[in-house]
């Protein structure tokens, strides 16, 4: 059986090759997708709340009051605006010229002191993600504020105040958590679209009739396939992974070894369900649709990369954790930002292990040389 | 008048034609239906940033009533529940790292006694950087929880009341901003590679060419290609929108007719984009590349998850060129804020402007592009 | 004893399913043959009857329902792989690797059938000389032209010597030159290795060349004999006719068809007519003689062809739909003065190729013009400009007084186009295809349904109405084909490669309605490959490399330095070859 075993998968993983090389469209997807998505996400995209354009609307001006929101001037997340008036603030929100607005009512000095102060923070609720983290500074900022004015008061008792640590992510940063994401993304998109796609062309082209009837076996057709792609999909890898560190600046505090690892083994899943999708399809249309409903939306959505997961409700956590990429992510994510977790390592990788081997003996067992 | 006519009724067989070759196959249909629906339902639910479970592990130093009097309040919540109560500070590494709690609230040795001394005693809280949003989010509800602890400490006396009203999404659920934005982006995909695919579907199986040879102008062709992606989008979209308004009872406060206008002009863009691709491509493989190439930095640079406002300006004007960042600014605001076409009059332009441009060049291309 | 024989069915059965008629198609019914080694077995059918499905039986890629079938003396279905490994299969659409080069396209077969490096150049030698490929090995698949393709699939196949070689139809759509030259090559290879082949053919001429063909319909075997004993079922029935004249032998051929009871097949030839008659005694009363004087009649022998459509019509018995497509018999056929296609000095260049080098001709109305050539002779290109899918390079070329891209679309209305490859949309039904086409070409409501009605009648397309035309069968298909493009009734038709791809009985139809269409006065400019056709032509045009090498009447083309060949087929090979033999000599 082994008997030109080797000669036959070499001269189709050379054929792959050159195939590659000369296809633009799979470089762009495997190379320039890659490089493309990790500036944006690097450069152009952040959920971190900076400099929310905030309308301040003083109805009572005293000292004590400009006092109270003094901790936006200058401050990284908020960008006042001192309005006069509310019709004033609600026309800069309207005209989506202000996120929030801060309004502190007439005499409020003067209630200050009989212990009735009142300030109103309206915030523009469509864009609920930033209004909630706008509601957690002005709220945080303004009750620091109490907190210095009633130990001036000489209040009885203390307060408690809180000392906030972000864990594994000093700079607090929402890049430092999406490029993890992105890197599962290409990986996904590398291994099962284009994989898929270029299989199901050979399907579609009717190049493997000839080719099936020669000593060659499915394995080695199945193995040729892999083979370049995965190198594709590791040269985008490496690509992110380097970019990453050097430009971006995200620590790499696990073993690099176990990313790469990892990695590979997360490969190997994503290439065997593009290659299941293909020899179920047989159409280069259908294969595109349905590994874009497989791969992409379900990486964005629920495996962790903008969602936790621990959040959602229980049901579409499950959802969650039967896609392969949801073990990845938190692979990445914990490797590149947290370090050497062993138990997470080990767990992970058995699963994606598990799903390796699942998802192959299918791709091996819906791949035949046969055309019914 | 004659001339109208004609041209109507050639463009209604071209649109008829087009309609039945799209959905004739029982598998697209399919494929352009349940995903939507599915889609919908499913990302829906998943996204949202409103956590109602937090997982947090305590680490009480001061073990005193003050502290038990805190953690107490932090379990009535409903939000916080206790995965697990730790001994020492060496184990807090473990707890996070394993994602067992999404937070640690360390509460120091002292903090009972410097409240009774009147003094300020910081609470140590530590959350999980790995994804920042919820980190921002779980220290957000820590501090109100906080607030109230301190309120209670004064006997209810306090100087300052905050009352935070948010406008148009009073509790600040997640899933109201995504759901509209979701009505452009599931309709943005198929709509644009559907498009894309019939052109290049027809030139592949050799049918453009006899197309070309009847009586249909260049811009004939184009409409009936145009068309009936857009009749799919609005119906993808009409299936989003009734699962934004019922099965999440989502409130819907704009008009309809500015909202579907709004899509319209959208899928318009969307189309004009799929076509245009599909008229520099040779094939069907091609076609799906390119769209890909050019699908996942515009779905990314949208505003749907992350805010335009946080991108560097450069980039904020590349976004001119991306229908789906105005598409989902508007779907929003017509939506939840209710606004009206004057409100959003401006979104129409970089959208309108990239149909006005892309269509006529894929007009243009169908005739001129050499074989 | 069974080992003796390469490929021994039992009983073989396969069927598909109908997904949308929810029935059951029988591609192959209880076929029971065998095919002998060391020799050449021609399998003869029209197109569906099930040859390809029993050559991807015998490669182990289908499963067959009920019966055996032993390849090598190894059962298809327990030892696919085996047999895969021992022979060598040629598919009849050859998947190349478009985006590979020559070499390696072969580089890859080579190293499959783990061929060792000394030998393997000695083969690639001799192959790339025998298909002329060798000044091309670094040219991608994709590049080549049609025929070097088929050439190439055919090295591929062979890089070694097979136990078994299977090929499905390998010279469809390959002109007679490339079609010769890749016989020459598989004789040369039996010859030398003794290979045992089974090779699919829609040209008799081909299974002549077999020591034993197979004549298959509708799944059934009919017979399976030597070409001579095959041959022989048509004794003493061929005759040929030569007419006045005046009188276009394509006038005096659909006469002779028309008159059925008489009649089993007719077909110009040479200048006259080639039938077979059903009973010698009845000579005399055919109907051709009431309308024609000065006929002469000689009796031939018979040819596998003849003796083919002889099989075909005993089975299928009255194919021929004439009735809607009346000849007036007794008017006058001649070709009128006006010019409906004019062409000066066209050329096209992609690059600095050039595809069609300063062409010139005109068309008159009533006329049935023929473009002929080779695969990549520049004849698809010219046909595009004139339909107006392709700029030109420069030169003027007028249809009906315009030029098709750039004149308003209504004179696009003045024209019917029938693309090589079928062109309508598979999955939308025989009606619903037809109404777009005639609505998008202007007829309104009450006329469209006319047409509709006419067209389907005429077409043989009644009943068919509701099954989406990807189901159709290829004859059906090219009828439906003609159809949408006579809906509105067009001055001028352009056919481009209209009759390949399907059997001769459809083709007799097909030119039959040609026939009537020009007699009554619609223009037709076609191509083909099939170079007995042009005979039915009243001029046609041989291009090659760009070139036009001849613009004639097909018997003036037959007549050659001075020699009158005896068909279109030598012809064609004569002129092109001395062409390139001149173009050499310039070099």
């Amino acid at each position: 059986m082994m008997n030109g075993f080797f000669t036959r998968l070499g001269a189709l993983v050379k054929k792959e090759f050159t195939q590659l090389l000369r296809d633009r469209s799979s470089l762009l997807i495997g190379v320039v997708l890659p490089i493309m998505l990790i500036f944006i996400i690097g450069y152009g995209i952040s959920l971190d709340v900076k400099k929310v354009p905030t309308a301040v609307v003083l109805q009572d001006t005293s000292p004590t009051a400009q006092d109270m929101v003094s901790f936006m001037n200058g401050s990284d997340y908020f960008e006042p605006r001192y309005v006069t008036s509310m019709r004033e603030a609600v026309r800069l929100m309207d005209a989506r010229q202000a996120d929030a607005i801060v309004v502190v009512p007439p005499r409020f000095t003067q209630q200050l002191y009989q212990q009735r102060g009142q300030v109103q923070l309206i915030l523009y609720g469509v864009d609920s993600v930033t209004a909630t983290m706008i509601k957690g500074y002005v709220e945080s900022g303004l009750m620091q504020w109490q907190q210095w004015m009633s130990l001036l008061a000489a209040a009885d008792m203390g307060s408690v105040t809180v000392v906030s640590r972000i864990w594994f992510n000093e700079a607090n940063t929402s890049t430092w958590y999406f490029i993890p994401g992105i890197i599962v993304l290409i990986m996904s998109l590398v291994g099962i679209f284009l994989t898929s796609l270029v299989m199901a062309r050979e399907w579609e082209r009717g190049t493997l009739e000839a080719i099936f009837v020669t000593p060659v076996r499915v394995l080695e057709l199945a193995l040729a396939k892999v083979a370049p792609y995965f190198c594709v999909a590791m040269l985008g890898f490496g690509l992110c992974l380097a970019s990453a560190y050097y430009i971006f600046g995200v620590p790499v505090r696990g073993s690099l070894w176990i990313i790469i690892l990892s990695s590979m083994l997360y490969l190997l899943v994503a290439l065997s369900i593009g290659l299941t999708i293909s020899a179920l399809t047989k159409n280069q249309f259908l294969a595109c649709q349905v590994s874009i409903i497989v791969s992409i939306m379900p990486v964005m959505m629920l495996t962790g990369l903008l969602f936790d997961l621990r959040s959602v409700p229980e049901w579409i956590s499950a959802i969650g954790y039967v896609l392969p990429p949801t073990y990845y992510m938190q692979l990445l994510k914990t490797l590149f930002l947290a370090g050497d977790n062993w138990g997470l390592i080990v767990k992970n990788n058995l699963i994606l292990l598990g799903y390796a081997i699942l998802f192959m003996a299918l791709a091996f067992k819906v791949t035949r040389k046969r055309l019914d | 008048m004659q001339e109208l006519k004609i041209f109507l009724r050639r463009l209604k067989f071209i649109i008829v034609k087009e309609i039945l070759a799209t959905i004739k196959d029982p598998r697209v249909r399919i494929i352009l239906v349940i995903p939507v629906i599915v889609q919908s339902i499913v990302f829906g639910y998943a996204s949202t940033y409103n956590l109602d479970n937090v997982p947090y592990a305590l680490l009480d130093h001061s073990r005193s009533a003050l502290s038990a009097e805190f953690a107490a309040r932090l379990d009535g919540t409903g939000i916080f529940h206790r995965a697990a109560t730790l001994q020492s500070s060496a184990q807090i590494a473990d707890c996070i790292d394993s994602d067992a709690a999404l937070l640690v609230v360390v509460i120091p040795q002292d903090f009972a006694d410097r409240l009774h001394a009147g003094v300020q005693a910081p609470l140590q809280i530590i959350t999980d950087g790995r994804n920042t949003t919820t980190a921002g989010i779980v220290a957000g509800y820590v501090g109100s929880v906080v607030a109230g602890f301190n309120a209670a400490l004064h006997d209810g006396r306090q100087l300052l009341q905050i009352e935070t009203i948010s406008w148009y999404n009073p509790n600040l659920i997640t899933r109201w901003m995504f759901l509209p934005a979701m009505l452009g982006l599931l309709t943005f995909i198929q709509v644009m590679i559907l498009a894309g695919l019939s052109v290049a579907k027809e030139r592949e199986q050799g049918t453009f060419d006899q197309l070309l040879v009847t009586p249909l102008t260049p811009g004939e062709i184009l409409l009936g290609k145009a068309v009936p992606p857009i009749l799919i989008g609005m119906l993808q979209g009409t299936l989003v929108l009734l699962v934004a308004r019922y099965w999440f009872a989502i409130p819907f406060g704009g008009s309809l007719l500015t909202l579907y206008l709004t899509l319209f002009i959208f899928l318009a863009s969307s189309v004009g984009i799929g076509l245009s691709v599909s008229a520099i491509s040779n094939n069907m493989q091609q076609v799906m590349v390119y769209s890909f190439v050019l699908l996942l930095p515009m779905v990314l640079l949208s505003g749907m998850a992350t805010p335009v406002r946080n991108m560097p300006e450069a980039l904020q004007y590349a976004t001119y060129a991306n229908p789906l960042r105005f598409a989902i600014e508007a779907f929003r605001r017509i939506y939840l804020e209710g606004c009206t076409l004057g409100d959003i009059a401006f979104n129409f332009i970089p959208m309108l402007a990239v149909a006005s441009v892309t269509m006529p060049t894929a007009g243009w291309l169908f005739r001129n592009k050499l074989s | 004893m069974e080992k003796d024989f390469a490929v021994v069915a039992e009983g073989l059965t396969r069927t598909f399913n109908d997904a949308a008629a929810h029935k059951k198609i029988y591609a192959l019914r209880d076929v029971s043959l065998k095919i002998a080694q060391g020799r050449m077995t021609a399998l003869i059918g029209p197109d569906g009857a099930g040859k390809t499905t029993f050559l991807r039986m015998c490669c182990g890629l289908l499963r067959p329902d009920a019966g055996s079938l032993l390849v090598l003396g190894r059962d298809v279905v327990r030892c696919a792989q085996e047999i895969q490994s021992r022979i060598s299969y040629m598919p009849q659409k050859f998947g190349l690797y478009e985006d590979l080069s020559v070499q390696e396209n072969m580089n890859l077969y080579a190293d499959l059938h783990g061929i060792a490096a000394d030998v393997r150049q000695k083969r690639f030698a001799r192959l790339l000389r025998m298909t002329g490929l060798a000044p091309f090995t670094d040219r991608l698949a994709g590049k080549l032209s049609g025929g070097m393709k088929q050439k190439l699939g055919l090295a591929c196949t062979l890089v070694r010597s097979p136990e078994l070689l299977l090929l499905d139809e390998p010279t469809v759509g390959v002109d007679p030159l490339s079609r010769r030259e890749l016989w020459e090559i598989l004789q040369e290879l039996v010859k030398s290795e003794g290979l045992t082949v089974v090779v699919s053919t829609a040209y008799m001429d081909e299974a002549e060349l077999c020591d034993s063909v197979i004549v298959v319909h509708e799944g059934a075997v009919l017979t399976q004999s030597a070409p001579q004993a095959l041959r022989n079922l048509a004794a003493g029935r061929c005759f040929r006719l030569q007419p006045p004249t005046g009188v276009p032998t394509r006038i005096l051929q659909a006469c002779l068809l028309d008159d059925k009871q008489r009649v089993l097949d007719a077909v110009p030839e040479g200048g006259v007519v080639r039938f077979i008659a059903s009973d010698e005694s009845e000579l005399r009363d055919l109907d051709v003689y009431k309308y024609f004087a000065g006929l002469i009649l000689t009796r031939v022998e018979p040819r596998l062809e003849d003796a083919f459509m002889l099989l075909l019509r005993e089975r299928s018995g009255d194919k021929f739909n004439n009735e809607s497509f009346p000849i007036d018999y007794r008017s006058g056929f001649s070709v009128g003065t006006d010019v409906d296609i004019e062409v000066r000095d066209l050329v096209k260049r992609f690059g600095d190729f050039t595809a069609v080098d300063n062409t010139s001709f005109n068309v008159r109305r009533g006329e049935i013009f023929g473009l002929l050539g080779p695969n990549g002779a520049g004849k698809t290109t010219t046909f595009r400009m004139l339909c107006g899918l392709l700029p030109a390079t420069s030169g003027s070329l007028s249809v009906a007084g315009m030029d098709l891209r750039r004149a308003r679309n209504q004179a696009r209305a003045n024209v019917g186009y029938v693309a090589q490859k079928f062109s309508l949309y598979g999955n939308l039904t025989v009606d619903e295809n037809l109404h777009f086409y005639g609505g998008v070409y202007g007829l309104d409501d009450a006329r469209l349904d006319e047409r509709m009605r006419m067209v389907k009648e005429q077409f043989d397309l009644a009943g068919v109405g509701e099954t989406p035309t990807e189901q159709l069968p290829g004859g059906y298909k090219q009828r439906l084909s003609m159809a949408a493009a006579l809906l509105h009734e067009p001055k001028i038709l352009f056919l481009d490669e209209p009759t390949s791809g399907i059997d001769p009985l459809a083709r007799r139809t097909f030119w039959r309605q040609i026939t009537a269409l020009a007699a009554s006065g619609t223009t037709i400019i076609i191509t083909t490959h099939f170079m007995e056709e042009a005979e039915y032509c009243d001029r046609i045009m041989i291009q090659d490399q760009g070139r036009m090498l001849a613009l004639d009447t097909p018997a003036a083309i037959r007549c050659q330095d001075g020699r009158h060949l005896p068909n279109m087929n030598e012809a064609f090979i004569a002129i092109v070859e001395r062409a390139r033999a001149a173009e050499k000599g310039k070099l």
